[in-house]
């Protein structure tokens, strides 16, 4: 460890990749060694799967240089940089369902006779070995969707062992795994360093990265801020690398004494997605719901908004004992729901920014049969001026706008419907920072306004920022309520991996 | 151990339901008709659903890669009036039986290339399959009526459609030539790279785009599989019936889409097998061929066929539908 | 420059490709036949083409919606069927009563396995298409039917009348597509297709209940058949089994031509009339030049894939599509 060779196992330097409108990636350096785990960090947005795309040969960059042993090289397509030794472990997975484990390994370059029929004896063989130095308890000859997310993750690294890899990125790889098997994928990544592969380690999870990284860089909207050694450093440095603030500051301050009631719940379940939540919010107050991608944060709102039918609990408005049928009964009972992904859920690209905002009231908008077209342009009218959203006209197309626009026009057509209780669900995913402290600054407006609020983030400095309680989540249930004046980040960190305050310390 | 072997006759019997189905009606007939159960019927039903049945296997293949081919009944069309008639011709009058080779080759060559014409227009324009081959249905039977100027053609050589009526020791010639090419389809598809990328395309194109594989022409060697398969079933058809009429293969599309469904190939493709696909075939050789017997009048079946291809949707939705977890979308 | 003017003038060739190739296809007719441009001809062509456009209308709603409707040229021989066998039987306005709820008997079956169950729409109605060919055999047991003294009934005028000088089918068609334009431009239901078209999962979290919208969209399709066989019915005064088998495609033809894509969320009712008018005048030019009926399928092949080509091909801003 303490001995590197002289060449650095990659080097990028002043890479630029651009997009129409947009800088994703401004001069951006970095090296890594072989034999070190290098952590990449950054706000989502701020440009590290952009920049590991290109070095993946999945972009091309416009400027700069990819470095690889002493070498400049051009990596001209994915198959290239895996050929290169240059191999990304993606954080969506890119198997196919209907294949073994071995051919989704080996895809592409099955080995083969002659006469072109798949060599199975060899491709098993290898795969097994594979499989073997990972620790895995599957065969090659398993079909991909018998494998649970994780196994399936395994398979995504068993890839990168097909090569003789010098470099291996991975991509926010415990996103969906148990503590279990984050062991044994650290196991395997210390494994790969100490054969002197170089590796990239992307992730959001400080803990993760102090005790499995060696240096770690920073990436902050789409240039370089520094490289630190991780042992001479401390989180504190490098929260305000990424955020160029210090976290400590961000603390929601200006609370307003909150209001009646206006949504309780009691012992809401949903078969294994969440059990037993119990939480009430008040008008004037924005409760932050945080926890790990898979905690049932999203399925809780889903269930508020009629789209799951809970299988046990109470849902009360007002006081009130409601069932809410659908998202046509929710919208009526004055819930709106920002849903999680604007693309899927939020917006339908194709349409102008005017008909996306008004789509939930159209029935509402008529005179006579037809839809009011003064009544709809008043209404976008009056969301554009007060959310400051940028469109040429409301003629546009949604999908031509930025994404900050365009969670503007998902944020602005749920206000639209003036709702008693307001859920946001990742309201900042994707978006560039100057908009989302525009959307921070919204969010805590419409509360002292005497809006209920919801806000589900996975972003610590997001929820910290703008909720006057925060509920802990883990594995589908609740395991802690924090107000604003008692919330440390160890507290926040250990509740939503599981551990509950009796259990702790 | 007798548990795992009963789970796993189990698991393939949940993967290809079609053969319960198979079974099912199978029994039905066998007990309900007095000539059902007799080895020429089996046969008979082998050579009746043989033309179908061809095309279905290409067909599979396709449907795996997530494309489709709506122009295949076209393609039968144009396959058996050339076949028909070029054996005919002059120039080859001299060549005895052997006249019947020239006008193989432009049957089986036309159908290839009609389909590698679909396949390139597919990857190169990126229409999607189905606009392509609605495209092709209609045009390829235009090139059918401008060939035979909406004449049929007989065949003047009684050794071409004995050929159809033949048989390979006591088995008829056109059921060998089905199972075999059922058996060399199924291999294909199950052992080779070829057939193991197939799956791959349909499956996570993106993925199979990054692994390095040429998805473009992967999916036009699959396009002139199904082509020559439509072909080929063009040929058998003309020998069976002696002649090649301009309408031939009206609604073989549906025939073979709904073979090839039943079977258990995805429309959004990644999955699909070709004992699936026989089994789809067969199911629809024994309903036709049962009532058929029983005297059901011919329409009957058209309205079970659409029932039946309708419920296996449904029976597909309820057993991977998430239960009450779901959301309701 | 240059090369900016040339992008220019390409994309307006990619945007407005298929009336420019109608243009040049008009102009070509009529400087090579001499009857082509005659006012009588051009009437002709839009009457004929009533049938398709009707059927086309309500497909249109149907493709917008992100679905297909392959059953409605199996629907149309049934309609017909029925409605010109039952009208010596029981009259003609209880045959035409009878006649339209049936089919929209067949258009709830549709909309219910598409739009509740959520099937596959492509295979869904080509299972219809099978179902309803053989409930149309059981029907009429297959033999043919007509009406016996067609000069004696009003029934005949809907396909063979006219009204201030305009065949009544056109009149019709022409009612019917601006009703449904207005219908699917300017009303709240005409958008939440679009949005459901659009993005099915985005328009169910706005509170649209895309159930609703798919099933109402396969009932007007059916609604759109059971009109399209009265006009049939009556010109003919007779029907065959599997007089409308085809018709799915030619009406397919149009609307893909008309510019609405399959995938959803696009098009409009005007531009699958345009559609089903360039099909309509193309078949008649090619047959007054003197080809055969059949040549038009080569050029309705062409044309729909150039068309589709080209609208893809703007959208993505190049010709071929990128994949290795």
């Amino acid at each position: 460890m303490t001995e590197h060779s002289e060449t650095p196992a990659l080097r990028l330097e002043g890479i630029v990749k651009t997009f129409p409108g947009v800088r994703a990636l401004d001069g951006v350096d970095l090296e890594v060694r072989a034999g070190e785990v290098h952590a990449l960090l950054g706000e989502n947005g701020a440009g590290k799967s952009t920049l590991m795309k290109v070095l993946a040969g999945m972009h091309q960059p416009n400027e700069g240089r990819i470095i690889l042993e002493g070498r400049e090289v051009r990596m001209a397509n994915p198959m290239d940089a895996k050929a290169q030794g240059v191999v990304l472990i993606h954080q969506e997975l890119s198997l196919c369902d209907g294949l073994s484990v071995a051919e989704n390994v080996y895809l592409g370059e099955l080995p083969h006779t002659k006469w072109g029929f798949v060599d199975w004896s060899t491709l098993h063989a290898r795969t097994d070995e594979i499989l073997k130095k990972l620790n895995c308890n599957f065969d090659a000859r398993t079909r991909v969707s018998d494998l649970s997310i994780a196994r399936q993750q395994m398979v995504e690294i068993a890839r990168a062992l097909t090569v003789d890899a010098k470099v291996v990125v991975f991509d926010e790889p415990t996103a969906s795994l148990t503590d279990a098997e984050k062991v044994v994928l650290f196991d395997v990544i210390k494994d790969l360093r100490a054969r002197g592969v170089g590796i990239v380690y992307i992730s959001h999870r400080m803990d993760e990265i102090f005790s499995l990284s060696d240096r770690l860089s920073v990436l902050r909207d789409g240039s370089y801020r520094g490289t630190k050694v991780t042992a001479e450093t401390d989180e504190d440095e490098v929260t305000r690398m990424m955020i160029g603030r210090s976290l400590t500051h961000e603390k929601n301050t200006d609370t307003v004494e909150p209001g009646a009631v206006a949504l309780e719940v009691r012992g809401l379940s949903c078969g294994k997605l969440f059990r037993d939540v119990s939480f009430e919010v008040r008008r004037g107050e924005v409760v932050g719901f945080y926890g790990l991608v898979g905690a049932g944060r999203t399925e809780i709102a889903e269930t508020l908004f009629g789209l799951r039918t809970p299988t046990a609990g109470t849902i009360l408005l007002d006081g009130e004992e409601v069932r809410i049928s659908g998202p046509l009964d929710a919208i009526s009972r004055g819930i709106s729901l920002v849903p999680e992904s604007r693309k899927e859920q939020g917006l339908v690209l194709g349409m102008s920014c005017r008909d996306n905002m008004t789509l939930p009231q159209i029935g509402d908008l008529t005179t006579g049969p037809f839809v009011s077209n003064g009544a709809e342009i008043a209404i976008y009218d009056q969301y554009r001026d007060r959310l400051d959203i940028r469109s040429p006209s409301w003629r546009q197309a949604v999908g031509n706008l930025s994404g900050g626009n365009q969670q503007k026009i998902v944020i602005g057509k749920w206000l639209a419907m003036k709702p008693q209780v307001l859920i946001v669900d990742e309201p900042t995913r994707g978006i560039d920072v100057g908009a989302k402290g525009e959307i921070h600054k919204l969010i805590r407006t419409l509360a002292s306004q005497g809006y209920a609020v919801i806000v589900i983030s996975s972003e610590m400095p997001e929820v910290l920022h703008v909720s006057d309680r925060v509920i802990a989540m883990y594995s589908g249930e609740v395991i802690r309520s924090f107000g604003v004046g008692e919330v440390t980040e160890d507290s926040l960190v250990q509740a939503i991996s599981g551990i509950r305050p009796d259990r702790a310390a | 151990m007798a548990t795992l072997k009963q789970n796993a006759a189990l698991r393939w019997l949940t993967e290809n339901p079609i053969w319960g189905f198979v079974v099912l009606i199978f029994v039905f007939f066998s007990l309900s008709n007095e000539f059902f159960f007799d080895m020429n019927n089996f046969q008979n039903i082998l050579v009746q659903t043989s033309t179908i049945g061809l095309i279905a296997l290409g067909m599979t293949l396709v449907m795996i890669n997530g494309n489709i081919d709506l122009s295949v009944g076209a393609v039968v069309a144009l396959a058996a009036s050339l076949m028909v008639d070029i054996q005919s011709w002059d120039a080859f009058s001299g060549w005895g039986n052997w006249q019947m080779l020239p006008a193989l080759i432009a049957a089986l060559g036309v159908g290839t290339a009609l389909g590698a014409l679909n396949g390139i227009i597919v990857w190169k324009t990126g229409v999607d399959a189905f606009i392509v081959t609605l495209g092709a249905m209609l045009g390829v039977r235009g090139l059918v009526f401008v060939y035979t100027k909406e004449q049929s053609f007989f065949a003047m050589n009684f050794t071409f459609s004995d050929l159809g009526m033949s048989t390979v020791g006591p088995v008829p010639s056109l059921a060998v030539l089905f199972l075999i090419a059922t058996v060399l389809v199924h291999i294909l598809l199950s052992r080779t790279v070829h057939g193991r990328n197939t799956y791959a395309v349909g499956g996570n194109r993106e993925a199979a785009v990054n692994a390095g594989i040429r998805v473009g022409p992967h999916m036009v060697v699959n396009f002139m599989i199904v082509g020559f398969m439509a072909a080929l079933a063009g040929v058998t058809l003309s020998s069976q019936m002696g002649a090649a009429t301009p309408n031939l293969g009206r609604d073989y599309e549906l025939w073979v889409i709904t073979a090839v469904v039943l079977g258990g190939t995805k429309l959004t493709g990644g999955a699909g097998s070709i004992i699936g696909t026989f089994g789809g075939v067969l199911a629809i050789g024994i309903l036709r061929n049962g009532m058929n017997l029983m005297q059901v009048p011919a329409f009957y079946v058209l309205v079970i066929l659409g029932s039946i291809l309708i419920a296996v949707l449904i029976l597909d939705k309820q057993l991977t539908r998430k239960g009450v977890e779901a959301l309701k979308t | 420059m240059a090369s900016a003017r040339l992008k220019g003038i390409g994309s307006l060739l990619a945007r407005q490709g298929i009336l420019i190739a109608f243009a040049l296809f008009l102009l070509g007719f009529a400087a090579f036949s001499d009857s082509f441009s005659d006012a009588d001809n051009l009437m002709q062509v839009v009457r004929q083409s009533a049938i398709i456009g009707v059927i086309a209308i309500g497909v249109t709603v149907v493709v917008i919606s992100g679905n297909l409707d392959l059953s409605v040229g199996s629907m149309l021989s049934f309609a017909t069927v029925m409605v010109v066998d039952l009208h010596d039987k029981i009259g003609p306005v209880p045959a035409i009563a009878v006649m339209l709820v049936a089919v929209l008997v067949l258009g709830c079956i549709n909309g219910f396995l598409v739009g509740v169950l959520k099937l596959n729409s492509l295979i869904v109605t080509l299972g219809m298409l099978s179902a309803i060919q053989g409930l149309t055999l059981i029907y009429s047991g297959g033999q043919n039917v007509d009406i016996a003294d067609q000069e004696a009934t009003w029934f005949s005028l809907i396909g063979r009348g006219s009204f201030l000088g305009i065949a009544l089918p056109i009149w019709i068609f022409g009612t019917l597509a601006i009703f449904m334009h207005v219908v699917m431009s300017t009303t709240a239901f005409g958008r939440r297709v679009y949005a459901v078209g659009g993005n099915p999962t985005a328009s169910v979290f706005s509170g649209i209940r895309r159930t609703h919208v798919v099933f109402a969209a396969y009932m007007i399709s059916a609604l759109c058949v059971g009109i399209a066989a009265l006009i049939l019915g009556s010109r003919v005064g007779g029907s065959q089994n599997n007089v409308g088998q085809g018709y799915e495609l030619q009406v397919l033809a149009g609307v893909i031509l008309g510019g609405t894509s399959l995938l959803g969320g696009s098009g409009t009712i005007l531009k699958t009339v345009i559609g089903v008018l360039i099909l309509g005048f193309i078949q008649n030019g090619l047959l007054l030049l003197g080809f055969a009926y059949y040549v038009q399928w080569l050029v309705t092949w062409v044309v729909i894939i150039l068309a589709v080509w080209l609208d893809i091909a703007a959208k993505r801003g190049r010709l071929l599509s990128p994949i290795a």
